[in-house]
């Protein structure tokens, strides 16, 4: 077998395993693959040395459809999984498939030190407010009112925002895209890739089967550019079909304005800042309802885990006296017995 | 300002037990390591076992804030930290009451007389004062008013508060020991001054109260110079004191650099296996990658990707912790990945006796998986054999790639003796399965024909690119498979993985008599009290008992069967319910066993174990 080098240019195909996808027709799934499938060959990382590492639910299947290396482990432990696989190579690109479910229930305290630690990962979740794989209980994410089969009189239980908590646990990446756009998707996952530190991907992917249509009032086609606002950093805040509406901060809440009425113009309408270490307006960009915001939110470059243990490592290393085991176990209070 | 009850004979001795006791902030624990390592560098053997509350702080002469410290030390083999105590030093009288059950009739107890004020009387819940109502009068009490002592020898020493002077009356007493054991101040005067470097008043302070305490005793002749314990006769080489935890963290180090793999470690904090994880943070010039994590789970689960990614995967743990894990450990098996498990046990269940020892998880080592999950189970047996066995752990996990728990105890990695220190090059090699080069249809799942271990690729290889997972699998290709029959063949391959494990560890040894009337078994950390009490009863002509210690649980050494049928009766003795027993009556149904079970969080006693076997022959 060829072995493969980063200057070898890869296609989608190379990531494509020979497992049959299994998921329903129709769902997101198949567009995040896809689009990751695409993204991989861009991003200049050698194929062995990519790791997708996964927990339990319909996101979870993903590694086995991907020819690298992969581990489908258990609900809501794949960040801990992934933090061994990246801390013991560093070299490795290392990849949390996860879903709403398995990242922020049964997962949930796996998800806020991961992102607080700042390790070089990227996590993406699938998130379709529903458990899909246990057939269509509600998840942390589905709303107040949500018929499921576990509450079939409504949920009683306020979901969380993904992003909200993301950015609550320090996250210094967040994205939001919708799961029916695999070119912004697929840019994302490079992007998300070239950022140093964790990154989280929040797709916005609709489960055909126990809660079909969850997303369309922001994600159809008709209305995606009326509802959606896709922040690129260093652009302005502008959206609509016809890049006419903006957005400004107005005293303490971000509003949104047309351009060319009440005297507004392009120059009145912020900028987004994703680099900004401050992260007061991603907060409130992460919160925003109209418009949704979609595309790179936060993206502010820290130091990581591995670089602050890589420091401390060298720096014992060379003032060490140890070199090897002997040099400790023979070392300070030993005795003769003759 | 003295009494005694009884005049002293000089006295020669084979072993002494000696029991520093005060408040959780007297510094016992400090005082107790000093005299043991002194001892240890003049020759003895030496056993070491601390107790100490769960409370960091519990209040002031409360009875169960009581810390102690014990150490048994002999010119002769010492196994245990010894059952009755020769010498106690008791700083108050909570001290007094909560340990004068251990002393000896007739044998000595120094008491600071200043701290038995009323206040602390009645937080003993004395009525009286002990020291005056003749409830004393078979022991031989020294009273010393140690705080009024320390606070004259310490009158010209410039720099010191009143907490200061009041805290170092611990070095008092350690003064007056030395001076009764003829040991050198010598060792404990270094230590003073690597541990107050820059602060000379400090390292002024505790070498006079320590000298202050060895002229005291000296200059009473009550107290006579006379307790002589020779030097032990010991295998020659070079030695050093070492506790149980830190022989479980160095026999990691030792196996890491032996199999050429980093090694790392996930880990969460529990008592009282968190001294390993303690020392293995230090050793960052070795690799180390020590990663602290949220939880327990995390702990076990960032070990498997590390495993997976190619190191020498260690977790570390106590009982509560180890439910935590089980799923992982689950996953661990099914995936086939080397991963060594560290159980510290406690007394249990649920939170339990934190502190205190037990071996209560034998059984949740075996079977706290859900489906049929074997995994390898061994144990250490001794503070000094802790690394040993976590070398064994190591070396196991790697040649079998399984998922490895070792299971130690609070009472030996709490413990401590003297270790013959090992030098690398004279470990057993470790190999791995680790390959780089593809074969035409390669699989993740080829196995070695001999152990059935299957190959371990890892991320980073080129053209090993492949999955792994928690789902059944095929058996050949490692796809996922919900086929029938295949499952049941995988089920019967991960049990012959483990089952075959015999192939590679030592055969059962017996002492004492190797066959007769009784079989004495244990297992684990109860060695030291099980090897001093056979030994004990085979001393008073009891010449037909034979003892065998278990370090191998699963698999079990394959001539078990042969050493059992050797016997006419067999005993199994545990710190639990009966859980090795159990495990034995199901293996070898053709033996009948009979059992001794303990389960007040501490060791058996050489007394209640032979009028055990005593009964039996």
């Amino acid at each position: 077998m060829e072995t493969t080098t980063a200057e070898k240019k890869y296609t989608f195909k190379d990531f494509t395993s020979d497992q049959e996808v299994r998921w329903c027709p129709g769902c997101d799934d198949y567009v995040i693959l896809r689009s990751m499938q695409k993204a991989l060959p861009e991003m200049g990382v050698k194929k062995e040395d990519v790791v997708f590492i996964s927990g339990i639910g319909c996101s979870s299947r993903f590694p086995y459809y991907m020819s690298t290396y992969g581990m489908h482990t258990i609900h809501g432990r794949a960040p801990g999984i992934a933090s061994g696989v990246k801390l013991a190579n560093p070299n490795l690109s290392v990849w949390i498939m996860t879903g709403d479910g398995d990242s922020m229930a049964i997962g949930g305290n796996h998800f806020i030190h991961l992102l607080r630690r700042n390790i070089d990962l990227n996590m993406v979740m699938f998130n379709n407010e529903i458990y899909g794989l246990t057939k269509g209980q509600f998840s942390p994410t589905s709303l107040i009112g949500q018929k499921t089969k576990s509450s079939p009189y409504g949920n009683t239980q306020p979901p969380f925002s993904p992003g909200e908590l993301a950015l609550g646990a320090n996250a210094r990446f967040f994205a939001r895209i919708g799961g029916n756009n695999p070119k912004d998707m697929t840019q994302i996952f490079i992007d998300a890739h070239k950022f140093k530190g964790t990154s989280l991907i929040e797709v916005l992917q609709n489960c055909v089967i126990f809660n079909d249509g969850c997303f369309d009032e922001v994600t159809d086609k008709e209305v995606k550019e009326e509802m959606q606002i896709f922040l690129e950093h260093g652009k302005p805040m502008i959206f609509g079909k016809n890049k006419d509406k903006g957005l400004v901060l107005n005293k303490l809440k971000l509003e949104v304005v047309t351009i060319g009425e009440n005297g507004i113009t392009q120059e009145d309408i912020l900028v987004h800042n994703a680099k900004e270490e401050d992260k007061t307006l991603h907060q409130m960009l992460v919160r925003l309802e109209y418009p949704l915001a979609t595309g790179i939110i936060r993206s502010f470059a820290d130091v990581t885990l591995e670089e602050r243990e890589d420091a401390l490592t060298a720096q014992v290393k060379a003032n060490s006296k140890f070199k090897k085991t002997d040099d400790l176990f023979f070392s300070g209070e030993t005795y003769e017995v003759k | 300002m003295i009494t005694t009850k009884t005049i002293l004979q000089p006295e020669v001795l084979e072993a002494v037990v000696v029991r520093f006791v005060g408040d959780s902030g007297d510094g016992m624990q400090l005082t107790g390591t000093q005299f043991t390592d002194t001892s240890a560098m003049f020759g003895n053997d030496i056993a070491t076992f601390p107790n100490y509350p769960s409370e960091i702080r519990a209040p002031q002469g409360s009875l169960y804030g009581v810390s102690g410290f014990q150490v048994h030390i002999g010119s002769v083999e010492v196994s245990t930290p010894g059952d009755n105590v020769d010498l106690l030093v008791a700083m108050n009288p909570a001290a007094l009451k909560t340990n004068l059950y251990a002393v000896k009739p007739g044998h000595t107890i120094i008491v600071d007389t200043d701290s038995f004020t009323k206040k602390n009387l009645d937080k003993a819940e004395y009525k009286t004062n002990p020291l005056e109502d003749g409830s004393l009068e078979n022991y031989r009490v020294i009273q010393v008013d140690m705080t009024t002592m320390t606070k004259e020898a310490l009158k010209d020493v410039e720099g010191l508060d009143n907490k200061s002077i009041t805290r170092s009356k611990n070095m008092f007493s350690l003064g007056m020991v030395y001076w009764m054991y003829d040991r050198s101040l010598e060792h404990t005067v270094d230590f003073f001054n690597k541990k107050f470097k820059g602060k000379p008043h400090l390292v002024e302070a505790n070498t006079k109260v320590l000298n202050a305490g060895y002229y005291f005793a000296e200059t009473l002749e009550l107290i006579p110079n006379a307790y002589t314990i020779s030097p032990a006769k010991m295998v020659p080489g070079t030695y050093r004191i070492i506790g149980g935890n830190t022989a479980t963290a160095w026999g990691l180090l030792a196996a890491s650099e032996k199999s050429g793999l980093e090694l790392f470690l996930g880990s969460y904090p529990i008592t009282p296996a968190t001294d390993i994880l303690h020392e293995l943070v230090k050793h960052k010039h070795f690799g180390v990658k020590a990663f602290q994590a949220e939880d327990e789970i995390a702990g076990v689960t960032s070990a498997i990707g590390a495993a997976f990614a190619g190191d020498l995967a260690i977790t570390t743990t106590s009982g509560p912790g180890l439910a935590l894990k089980g799923e992982a450990i689950g996953l661990a098996m099914m995936v086939e990945l080397p991963l060594v498990i560290i159980n510290v046990q406690r007394g249990g269940p649920s939170t339990g006796l934190p502190t205190k020892t037990e071996q209560s998880d034998l059984l949740q080592a075996m079977y706290g998986r859900n489906g049929e999950s074997p995994v390898i189970v061994i144990a250490a047996s001794t503070p000094a054999n802790c690394f040993n066995f976590a070398y064994e752990a190591a070396r196991l996990a790697l040649e079998h790639m399984t998922p490895v728990i070792l299971l130690t105890d609070g009472y030996i990695a709490n413990g401590s003796a003297p270790w013959k220190v090992r030098s690398i090059a004279d470990m057993p090699e470790i190999k791995n399965h680790k390959i780089t080069k593809v074969k035409e249809n390669w699989s993740p799942y080829d196995r070695d024909e001999k152990t059935l271990a299957r190959n371990w690729p890892v991320p980073g290889t080129p053209g090993m690119e492949h999955r792994i997972g928690g789902l059944e699998k095929e058996s050949v290709t490692g796809n996922i498979s919900y086929e029938q029959i295949n499952h049941e063949k995988m089920t019967h391959i991960r049990a012959e993985k483990v089952r075959l494990v015999e192939n590679n560890i030592p055969e059962l040894k017996t002492e004492f008599a190797d066959s007769g009337d009784l079989l004495v078994i244990g297992w684990g950390g109860t060695y030291g009290s099980l090897h001093s009490a056979v030994k004990q009863i085979s001393d008073e002509g009891y010449k037909n008992i034979g003892f065998a210690h278990f370090n191998y649980i699963n698999p079990m050494p394959k001539n078990t069967e042969e050493i059992l049928s050797k016997y006419k009766k067999i005993i199994v003795c545990e710190l639990n319910a009966g859980q090795f027993v159990s495990i034995l009556k199901t293996r070898f149904s053709k033996f009948e066993f009979s059992q001794h079970n303990k389960i007040q969080g501490l060791p058996f006693s050489n007394d209640e174990l032979i009028q055990q076997f005593k009964l039996l022959v």
